[in-house]
């Protein structure tokens, strides 16, 4: 044997973990409340992959776009930024602080970059900015060697990498930062690597996902998100969900329960039994986005900056609970989670197969979608 | 009556604790501040109580055969999974995959179940298991059903109202009956079930697990039996004998 197992029994559990934290008041919530959720799903996870996300974590620089970057080799810093000066104004940089600890070994180097568009492209609109932020995110994922983008949202932080949710928590100081919606995942890897660039969350923009199941459906996903650009870089099925969402909601205009209708579509004998309009709505939602649904056991969180949408496949294959207690609303994989941090919700309920859960800030609710 | 106070127990020591307190001579056991620990009472098989203030973990009372559970508040996952014998009253709603392979005991649940409850459940001879679901439960319900009872009342749910039955209710369902209170959509009924009203030997079994369900759960069970039912079984016991002979 001689082997040292990375969970206290000595065995690995199955089934990734996945929590979402929102204030609907826009009111911080502490990064230690996310981390205390998650940390009871541990067992969900198995070390090999644990993240957070926080929007809200940088007030001082929440007009900029932060983006962070990993480094498996700090070679790449070089080209890294030599790229982002060429096309960005870049306002700051910095290594994203982290603490040595014990559990985590050989760990990549993270900086973050906080960058405006330059003006010519400003002047042409938000979607052309956007457009920007995103091709460079490409680049960098595909061509310079060891360096991949973990998140570049504005007012947004993602932390991820190789170790359990406390683990990976100390090493980025979660402690330190704070926002209204927070997203945690704990990993326990199936089909693809545990590598840090495979942890959770996946994110493009503003948008991050956390995701337990498998998309059996990845390889028509990642064929058609690559027919408008984005390359699938990192390894991991759940990567092509945020693009996804990214060409629905930002680039076709879909609002955010027909992003959802696309990924998790109803099935054909249940359109069959809608009235006229609606089943017209559905197929052609079907029609239009086949190559854009996705099949396979999923539990979804996908973070935006005024909200938060949870789904499940259509069949419900992996669990998916929602807790609510005033203005604050918790998602999770099990509601032990919800009341490790919102002592006596007023209500918790199990969402239905394939039906969205959107929850978004008491301002500004329409800043997403056009449909 | 032995208190074990579970906050923030991991649920392997919480479990040895339990099984240390049964060794012990325990035969009633109060855990306070459960949230999320799994397996609690697995494998049991003594004739012990066991109370649970909080949310239990996934796969509570996974192979007991035994013991009678009493969670005073919602329970998540694959409650009673593959149980043997026993009684696990849930005063709340209940999670997916509940009372998984069942085959013995009864799983009483106060308010709404999750998807695929009482799937591959099973049961011989003498052993019966019974699945009582007080409010509305999610699709998949007595999938691969091969023996026992499961009534669905869709009374005590979270929205207070009957909803549809789940769809693809007893899909491949080949023994064992369901009985559903106020009778079903037959478009979500799996392949190969009889739908019928219930009968004579129905009320009667009905009777004894409605009184018995209802007196655990303090509720009237004259207002519950007070309703026709349907009654679920299989068209066939072998409805798949075909799908890998030729």
């Amino acid at each position: 044997m001689g082997i040292k197992s990375s969970t206290p029994y000595g065995k690995d559990f199955g089934g990734c973990g996945l929590v979402g934290i929102i204030d609907r008041s826009g009111n911080s919530i502490a990064g230690s409340m996310i981390v205390s959720s998650l940390c009871s799903m541990k067992d969900r996870g198995n070390g090999l992959g644990s993240g957070y996300a926080v929007y809200g974590a940088y007030p001082e620089f929440k007009d900029c776009f932060g983006i962070h970057v990993m480094y498996n080799d700090i070679s790449a810093r070089g080209p890294v930024e030599d790229l982002l000066k060429s096309r960005l104004e870049l306002v700051h940089a910095e290594p994203i602080p982290v603490k040595k600890i014990h559990s985590i070994v050989h760990p990549p180097e993270f900086w973050r970059y906080f960058v405006n568009p330059p003006a010519q492209v400003e002047e042409q609109g938000d979607d052309e900015v956007d457009d920007l932020i995103v091709n460079i995110v490409m680049d960098i994922n595909e061509s310079i060697e060891n360096a991949y983008v973990v998140s570049g949202g504005k007012n947004l932080a993602v932390f991820k990498g190789v170790g359990h949710p406390d683990a990976i928590a100390e090493f980025f100081k979660m402690q330190d930062y704070s926002g209204y919606l927070l997203l945690g995942h704990t990993r326990f890897p199936t089909n693809t690597p545990g590598w840090w660039g495979g942890a959770h969350p996946f994110t493009i923009l503003d948008w991050s996902i956390v995701h337990n199941g498998e998309i059996s459906s990845y390889g028509t996903n990642k064929r058609y998100v690559e027919m408008f650009g984005y390359k699938c870089t990192l390894l991991t099925d759940t990567e092509v969900v945020a693009y996804l969402l990214d060409l629905l909601i930002r680039k076709k205009g879909l609002s955010l329960p027909a992003a959802a209708a696309v990924l998790a579509p109803p099935f054909w004998k249940d359109i069959e039994e809608m009235d006229p309009s609606k089943k017209d709505y559905y197929t052609a939602l079907r029609v239009s986005y086949a190559s854009a649904s996705l099949n396979g056991p999923f539990a979804i969180l996908m973070g935006f900056d005024n909200g938060i949408l949870g789904l499940n496949d259509r069949i419900k294959l992996r669990p998916l609970i929602v807790g609510k207690k005033g203005d604050v609303v918790a998602i999770a994989s099990e509601e032990s989670a919800i009341r490790e941090v919102l002592k006596e919700p007023e209500d918790v309920w199990a969402p239905k197969a394939g039906e969205p859960i959107i929850v978004t800030l008491k301002e500004d609710v329409n800043s997403v979608g056009k449909l | 009556m032995i208190k074990i106070d579970a906050k923030g127990v991991p649920y392997k020591e919480l479990n040895e604790k339990i099984h240390r307190a049964i060794a012990g001579g325990a035969t009633k056991i109060e855990l306070t501040h459960v949230n999320g620990q799994r397996y609690i009472s697995d494998g049991l098989k003594k004739d012990i109580k066991i109370t649970i203030d909080g949310v239990p973990g996934n796969d509570l009372g996974v192979f007991m055969d035994g013991p009678l559970i009493t969670v005073n508040n919602n329970a998540q996952d694959a409650v009673g999974n593959t149980m043997n014998g026993g009684k696990i009253i849930v005063k709340g709603m209940a999670g997916d995959v509940c009372g998984y392979g069942m085959r013995g005991g009864k799983l009483f649940i106060l308010k709404d179940a999750g998807y695929r409850v009482g799937i591959h459940m099973k049961g011989y001879k003498t052993l019966n298991p019974v699945i009582v679901i007080g409010g509305n439960a999610g699709d998949f319900l007595a999938e691969y059903m091969a023996g026992g009872v499961i009534v669905l009342l869709r009374m005590f749910g979270r929205n207070g109202t009957a909803e549809t039955t789940g769809d693809y209710l007893g899909a491949g369902m080949h023994g064992g009956t369901v009985y559903v209170r106020g009778g079903v959509d037959k478009k979500k009924l799996g392949k190969g079930v009889d739908v019928a009203e219930s009968g004579e030997e129905d009320a009667l079994l009905l009777e004894g697990i409605i009184k018995e369900y209802a007196a655990d759960l303090a509720l009237d069970a004259d207002k519950i039996l007070n309703e026709r039912f349907e009654k679920l079984t299989p068209l066939s016991t072998r409805p798949y004998a075909k799908l890998y002979t030729y």
